[in-house]
């Protein structure tokens, strides 16, 4: 019987050298004239082990990582076919604590199955969603999207059923989808993991959603930071369009929807709705005021849903097993499951998709497992580089849209950054305000001029120069820019600069003036 | 690539990719995207055309291209590093890389060494923050960047 190998294709598993390891290991198969086959599946999420190989056999899959192309042919000898003992053999991949304590929902088929494979797809519940919504009227489906609580997983957690059923109501001969990947947040990668290993969800979330609320196309707009996503996400779309999903007919029913792909050009603003609709009109992507809503007039001035990759790809579930199924996960007003990308300096990085409520210490260290440096934790930065720098203290906040924001933080996009006690935090704040700087669109004045005078204020501080003063002052910007900005760049980069102020005074205090030696 | 065009010639070759995206709905930055692609970066003498074309100025056409960070307005080196500088690169010590990059290869970012072998460029996030650092060079991805993989990549970049 051929044996399945699997090697991901995953980005972070080719900046670890995944097609060196797929190259070696299909020479092996070829030298040892083996009865394999070599599939390149998405990422299992657990970064740390990349390259993870996996060897199919009757107990289930067997994990082998992280692999070097050079371990290669000492596990062919230790019997990889069938599964056999090696020191890099980590067992059933399912056991694996990492990925046995997680709820698999928007990510159950990443890594498991080959993300261009249609009867993949199938096999494993694809499309089961879709049909149920072909088989239900617009408002039924809006409500069942409704029902399971969803909220936009880019950020803003603004309730996916409630802008649906804005853009089903508008009236209008043509309205879009546009999918929201342009994933500018340092920390996140939860929008590429579902590009590159299950491209197929993202395009069944956009077709139920186009058939909800009467749109006929779609657009992907995703940054050019990322080349294997677009590149597998055009494959895919190619794929589905010949099987009869997209096109003319969406699986011979009388809905008609289609989706393209685009990339954008290197601007971290364009993951605001607005300018991210700007862009894609091929303007400059500078934001929009809001009023109009880009639900009433988005794309090219007409009703559009803006809805971030993870959003569009927590659809296809709620449709396949309900909106009840789904709601049932979570707390408070956070219903469902989470993709948390742990990343940064942490032992265990990678995707923790999860029901809402855990503790950011359960996150950090239990499933993380500390610094990977070995050094205590100092501090963690939640939702990109608009979020909060949460200290220790503040482990116990659990994970949720609002308990964050009552602390002066948010989840964003559900991506933390952990930084060991090296990190120095007044110079985090002003990255943080260099970043705006060089990423603000222009349109408003706070975030155009005030980022600057930020890092200035910053650099006062931290040279000594009236520093209560300058602290002072540093707050003082920060309310303005919090209160004037058009959008979250402007409106949030306060937050990593208060929160590094106010739970890491000891590294705003001035330097003292050392006399130079020379 | 050719490093001597022809005025005649960025046109003519500029009209037919307007000419195959056109008609695409907002077809500016697929079509700046083609050129940057045709070219290595967009020439100043393209704006005009593509201003013509879409119905346009010249003036938005420069605004279009000027705000974005990947559009560039000369070539770049024969090899482009782009280091990523965000948040969770720098919990790995990014800062570190990104001194001995400019270090070992005797420029600044946005600048190129005289040999014209590497551009050296920032990226803010590559999505590779669990492996970070993280760096790409001509496409190819690297994560958990030493100084030895730096290393490795100018010594090839240089061959």
């Amino acid at each position: 019987m051929t044996v399945t190998i699997f090697v991901p294709r995953d980005s972070a598993a080719l900046a670890l050298g995944a097609d060196r390891v797929a190259k070696a290991i299909a020479q092996e198969i070829d030298s040892r004239r083996l009865d394999a086959r070599l599939v390149r599946n998405g990422s299992r999420g657990m970064v740390w082990l990349e390259p993870l190989v996996e060897v199919e056999t009757d107990k289930g899959r067997i994990a082998y990582g992280p692999v070097k192309a050079g371990d290669v042919a000492g596990l062919f000898d230790a019997g990889l076919m069938q599964g056999g003992g090696h020191d890099l053999c980590l067992g059933l991949t399912e056991e694996i604590p990492f990925l046995r304590q997680q709820t698999r929902l928007t990510f159950a088929r990443c890594g498991i199955t080959d993300p261009l494979s249609l009867e993949d797809y199938r096999r494993h519940n694809g499309l089961v969603g879709l049909r149920s919504a072909i088989a239900m009227s617009q408002a039924e489906i809006v409500a069942m999207v409704t029902d399971s609580g969803l909220r936009g997983r880019g950020g803003a957690g603004f309730p996916t059923g409630i802008k649906w059923k804005t853009v089903m109501d508008a009236p209008g001969p043509q309205k879009y989808i546009v999918c929201n990947a342009d994933e500018g947040d340092s920390g996140t990668f939860a929008d590429r993991m579902i590009m590159e290993g299950d491209p197929f969800v993202l395009i069944e979330g956009m077709a139920i959603a186009g058939i909800a609320t009467g749109a006929t196309k779609g657009y992907v707009y995703t940054r050019s930071e990322y080349p294997h996503a677009i590149a597998t996400m055009s494959e895919a779309v190619e794929i589905a369009r010949a099987a009869g999903i997209l096109g003319s007919s969406v699986l011979g029913s009388a809905h008609a929807f289609d989706i393209e792909i685009r990339s954008g050009a290197g601007a971290y603003v364009c993951g605001e709705e607005t300018s991210l609709l700007n862009s894609l009109e091929g303007k400059r992507g500078v934001v929009r005021a809001k009023p109009p809503l880009p639900a009433l007039q988005g794309f090219l001035g007409r009703p559009t849903v803006v809805n971030n990759v993870i959003s569009l790809a927590s659809v296809p579930v709620i449709m396949e097993r309900g909106a009840e199924f789904y709601r049932d996960f979570g707390m408070g007003r956070s219903r469902g499951t989470i993709p948390i990308q742990i990343a940064g300096n942490v032992k265990h990085g990678g995707l923790f998709e999860t029901a809402f409520g855990l503790t950011l210490g359960q996150i950090i260290d239990d499933i993380g497992g500390g610094t990977a440096t070995g050094r205590p934790v100092k501090a963690v930065q939640v939702g990109g580089p608009l979020g909060a720098y949460f200290p220790r203290e503040l482990f116990y906040t659990p994970f949720d849209y609002e308990a964050f924001a009552e602390r002066g933080g948010l989840i964003g996009h559900a991506g933390i950054s952990v930084f060991d006690d090296s990190a120095d935090m007044l110079k985090q704040a002003r990255f943080a305000m260099e970043f705006c700087a060089i990423e603000s669109c222009g349109k408003c004045t706070p975030c155009r001029i005030g980022s600057t005078r930020g890092v200035e204020t910053v650099d006062k501080i931290r040279a000594g120069i009236e520093p209560d003063k300058n602290k002072v002052l540093l707050e003082d910007l920060c309310n303005t820019m919090k209160f004037g900005s058009l959008c979250a760049l402007g409106g949030f980069t306060p937050y990593p600069v208060m929160s590094a102020m106010n739970h890491f005074p000891e590294d705003f205090a001035p330097v003292p003036m050392v006399e130079a030696a020379e | 690539m050719n490093m001597h065009i022809s005025a005649g010639e960025f046109t003519a070759r500029s009209l037919s990719i307007i000419a195959s995206l056109k008609h695409l709905e907002g077809p500016m930055l697929p079509i700046l995207h083609a050129i940057q692609a045709e070219f290595g970066y967009v020439p100043d003498e393209v704006k005009q055309v593509i201003a013509t074309e879409l119905n346009l100025s010249r003036a938005e056409v420069h605004g279009v291209v000027t705000f974005y960070h990947e559009f560039r307005d000369h070539t770049a080196g024969r090899h482009v590093l782009k280091l990523c500088r965000a948040e969770a690169c720098q919990s790995m010590g990014s800062d570190h890389i990104a001194d001995r990059a400019r270090q070992v290869l005797g420029i600044d970012f946005h600048e190129t060494t005289l040999d014209g072998a590497v551009t050296l460029e920032p990226v803010y996030c590559l999505g590779l923050c669990a492996c970070a650092p993280a760096a790409m060079m001509d496409g190819e991805l690297y994560g958990r960047v030493d100084e030895q993989c730096l290393g490795d990549m100018v010594r090839e970049a240089r061959r």
